[in-house]
């Protein structure tokens, strides 16, 4: 990395703030996303399913 | 875009892009951060400074590109009423917020060596601060209300006004006197920055873009399958207390 000069301190910030926001979003939005997933295989996996998801498993079945 | 109205081939579309573009996201958040942090030359009035236009810029582009596919979502929502509308529109709102929140970190960063200030209350920092506190909006108005369908036309609605705030951020420049340079990328009469710094700032746009989709794309699969664990649940609920009364 050259040098940052007398500023260095505002850049490497501004970077830091950029990229620990943006890692944040991503880890909540992935978490939101496994979350979802796992909670809707909870019900399935207990007998609670979309009629349409039946439908449709059966129409590729046939 | 009529194929993909049905959310069971929209979630299946989501499976097969997300693996592809989150590697592309990282290929090319990697290679601009390279050209941002080594290869890009010291501006000749900024100095180093300059550096970070390579996130500040990007991330601005992105909160007003943000804003506006909400608006056009919420067009959606209340003229087509299409299923996957208010889903784009609600999984937008807080990728929008962060990209808003790092263009006015940044750019107070980037003010206080330049302008020897973090802020000043001028059109162009106060209608970014307007957008941010519009997304903060949207975002408490979709958890304020319970029903899906409610909060996405009431969301919608405050979208399309808030929605008059893109060209009066995007014209600020021009039309009142602020600290803040003028448009030097997208501007009529072409770019005023020299190719060694508009390289590395469009492939860092390239790369924002990518995560924002990549981002977008995943959040709305979880809304998508947030509404049908609702509906799963609901249902089980009546179906309970149903054969509860009759038992």
């Amino acid at each position: 990395m050259p040098d940052l000069g007398p500023h260095a301190i505002y850049i490497l910030a501004a970077y830091a703030v950029t990229f620990v926001a943006l890692g944040v979003l991503a880890f909540m939005i992935v978490e939101d996303d496994r979350k979802q997933r796992r909670t809707l295989a909870e019900l399935e996996a207990r007998g609670i399913r979309r009629r349409s998801a039946g439908k449709m498993k059966r129409t590729k079945r046939s | 875009m009529i194929g993909l109205a049905n959310p069971t081939r929209f979630l299946a579309l989501v499976e097969r892009l997300v693996p592809w573009l989150a590697g592309t996201t990282i290929i090319m958040l990697a290679v601009g951060l390279y050209l941002a942090l080594f290869v890009a030359p010291p501006d000749y009035q900024q100095g180093e400074t300059v550096r970070i236009m390579f996130v500040h810029v990007p991330a601005a582009w992105l909160a007003m590109g943000g804003y506006a596919l909400i608006a056009i979502a919420s067009l959606g929502t209340l003229i087509w009423r299409h299923p996957l509308a208010d889903v784009a529109a609600k999984a937008a709102a807080p990728i929008g917020a962060t990209f808003t929140f790092i263009a006015l970190v940044t750019g107070s960063l980037w003010g206080k060596p330049m302008w020897g200030t973090y802020w000043v209350w001028d059109a162009r920092l106060t209608s970014v601060l307007v957008l941010f506190l519009l997304y903060l909006g949207l975002i408490a108005l979709w958890q304020a209300i319970e029903e899906p369908g409610r909060a996405g036309r009431a969301a919608a609605i405050l979208a399309l006004v808030g929605a008059v705030n893109l060209p009066i951020i995007k014209f600020s420049v021009d039309w009142w006197n602020t600290l803040h340079q003028p448009a030097s990328v997208l501007r009529a009469g072409g770019p005023t920055i020299d190719p060694s710094l508009l390289t590395p700032l469009f492939v860092m746009a390239i790369a924002f873009a990518l995560l924002f989709a990549t981002l977008h794309l995943i959040a709305m699969r979880a809304e998508i399958l947030r509404r049908r664990v609702r509906a799963l649940q609901q249902t089980h609920v009546a179906h309970a207390a149903l054969a509860e009364a009759e038992a």
